[in-house]
């Protein structure tokens, strides 16, 4: 069932759209099919001119090393991205989600890094990592863990995983929230009967509220596996791009187009980028029109 | 044996003793923050004494940053940048989505998914267009030059937003005036905006953290220091101030304030907004 429309005049709704059409395709289409223009191209530093060079930057970026760390940690990123905030951001809405007095004051407190930028958060971790000082080593060597204590940003092994910590820190509270909207459709006191009955809690959990959450489930998901593509705010503040063994696609496009000045280059790393990300808003399409279609609206 | 009655009780405790914790555990790292900020660099530096409690709270840390280290300069760029992006975007995808919502035409759902995978994209691929764009049209290093763009790539999830909104509202409430022979833009602009308010206070907010917080298109678009936003000055601190901690720290507090009054204050807008399109509804 589909609501009704207008349908007199095409160029009633054209009017409307001219404006905020016309600014979106400025903007953002024609800069996407630019940048695969972009990508066939390099600058000549002789002729000082640009020129077309083919596939020669993918061939190129193929056998790039620094590539293959950029990509690999990325994976990384999407690994953590789902494994962790899924599950813990799950765990943490059938928390919240009870009839008990209070329990908004939690939910804001939660929330709260979410409001946050990444060049606020990147500075607080930097001291939190701190080797000498800092607050994480300071909690391991007072536990009696000081073979656990490493300089985290300052060690190829460890950085990476330091980096996406942070990510993770904020990416739990949002599907935290998107979890609590999902739980809406499942009744409070199913929820709470479920663990008041602790004998059959695991049972109620898997075969009643998992199966209401899998919308919310898939959405998650997939939002987490864009945002973890994207990321690159953390990594230039906690980092300064400096750190290559830390790198992911985002900012080794970024170092080769500004740093390097190889705009061609990072504008092919960009459609790789771009290409690994397609088929993931395409699962997000799809669903959110499916939704669409059931809701009737 | 427990009644249900003492067994809710007990799960009440346990409910308010868990989460505690949990908000305590999480909520470190900004605690943290703010106790560095009041400190002497004296205190910082005394032995074990980095992360406890300050003894003496020196709040003209702030006026230390917010003075002569120029963030009340950072502060008000950001909101010279984000106050006009923001009623923009508003202005700009009411439009688009008054036209998705409510009238019936060929390309209606192939613009809508236009808007929406637009704001999906790894948005770092429109750095190079973008930074070429601007420069071309000479708005390199101007406030307008990061106000447009921020407008335009905002336009992808407002627009999806608001024509979901639209969409709930009655259609006899917009039929009806045009029997009656209000124009289009009328109908728009005195039916379907002041029924939408709840729903553009929502965006509002949403954007106004997102804008607020952004970093990279200022770092592509802007060179000079007098027309950074905050989070560019707080990044910069950090080269400059790298040993100064109480001062990064008092930055940190100060880039985060507004967004949180305004997150703390419109709580409910923000959340509504954040599952918009995520979930059903």
């Amino acid at each position: 069932m589909s609501k009704a429309m207008f349908k007199k005049g095409w160029w009633v709704p054209w009017s409307f759209l001219a404006l905020p059409l016309a600014v979106y395709l400025v903007w953002v289409y024609i800069p996407i099919i630019e940048s695969f223009g972009y990508a066939l191209t390099k600058r000549d530093s002789l002729l000082y001119k640009t020129v077309y060079i083919g596939f020669d930057n993918f061939e190129r970026m193929f056998k790039d090393p620094q590539f293959f760390v950029a990509l690999r940690n990325n994976l990384v990123w999407l690994l953590y991205f789902v494994l962790v905030p899924i599950p813990l951001g799950l765990l943490i809405a059938m928390l919240f989600n009870n009839s008990f007095k209070g329990n908004r004051i939690y939910k804001t407190l939660f929330y709260l890094p979410m409001t946050l930028s990444f060049a606020i958060i990147g500075t607080i971790w930097m001291w939190i990592y701190n080797p000498d000082a800092g607050f994480l080593n300071m909690i391991l060597r007072s536990a009696g863990l000081s073979s656990l204590a490493k300089p985290w940003l300052g060690d190829s092994r460890f950085m990476t995983g330091a980096l996406v910590a942070v990510g993770v820190w904020r990416q739990v509270p949002y599907i935290m929230i998107l979890y609590l909207a999902g739980l809406q459709s499942v009744p409070v006191e199913l929820v709470e009967a479920a663990l008041i009955d602790g004998a059959s809690w695991w049972q109620r959990f898997t075969r009643v509220i998992l199966p209401v959450l899998a919308p919310a489930t898939i959405v998650s998901i997939t939002i987490s596996i864009i945002d973890s593509l994207r990321a690159f705010d953390i990594i230039y503040v906690m980092t300064n791009t400096k750190a290559r063994a830390a790198e992911v696609l985002a900012s080794y496009m970024y170092t080769s187009s500004f740093q390097y000045q190889d705009y061609g280059y990072g504008s092919a790393i960009a459609v790789i980028q771009f290409l690994i990300t397609l088929s993931f808003i395409m699962v997000y399409i799809n669903r959110t029109l499916k939704a669409e279609q059931e809701s009737g609206l | 044996m427990f009644n249900g009655k003492s067994k809710r009780l007990v799960l009440k405790i346990g409910f308010h003793m868990l989460s505690t914790a949990l908000v305590v555990f999480w909520l470190i790292p900004l605690v943290l923050a703010f106790f560095t900020s009041v400190k002497s660099m004296d205190e910082i530096m005394g032995a074990g004494a980095m992360w406890a409690v300050p003894k003496f709270w020196r709040f003209d840390n702030y006026v230390k940053v917010w003075t002569s280290i120029g963030m009340g300069r950072y502060v008000l760029n950001t909101i010279i940048i984000t106050v006009p992006s923001v009623l923009g975007t508003l202005a700009l995808s009411s439009l688009a989505a008054f036209a998705l919502a409510f009238y019936g035409f060929r390309l209606n759902k192939m613009i809508l998914i236009m808007f929406i995978a637009g704001m999906l994209i790894p948005f770092q691929m429109l750095m190079i267009p973008v930074f070429r764009f601007t420069d071309s049209i000479g708005l390199m290093n101007t406030r307008i030059g990061v106000i447009l763009f921020h407008i335009a790539f905002q336009l992808g999830f407002c627009t999806f937003f608001l024509r979901n909104f639209f969409r709930q509202i009655p259609f006899s409430l917009v039929e009806a005036p045009r029997i009656d022979g209000a124009t289009d833009f009328r109908i728009y602009w005195q039916i379907i905006m002041p029924l939408a308010t709840p729903s553009l206070a929502a965006l509002a907010v949403l954007e106004f953290t997102w804008i607020w917080n952004d970093l990279l298109w200022s770092l592509v678009l802007l060179q000079s220091d007098r027309l950074k936003p905050v989070t560019l000055g707080l990044a910069n601190m950090q080269g400059e101030f790298i040993s100064y901690y109480n001062m990064t720290a008092s930055g940190s507090i100060i880039a985060m304030i507004l967004p949180l009054v305004f997150f703390l204050a419109f709580q409910r807008y923000f959340v509504s907004g954040m599952t918009v399109g995520a979930v059903k509804g």
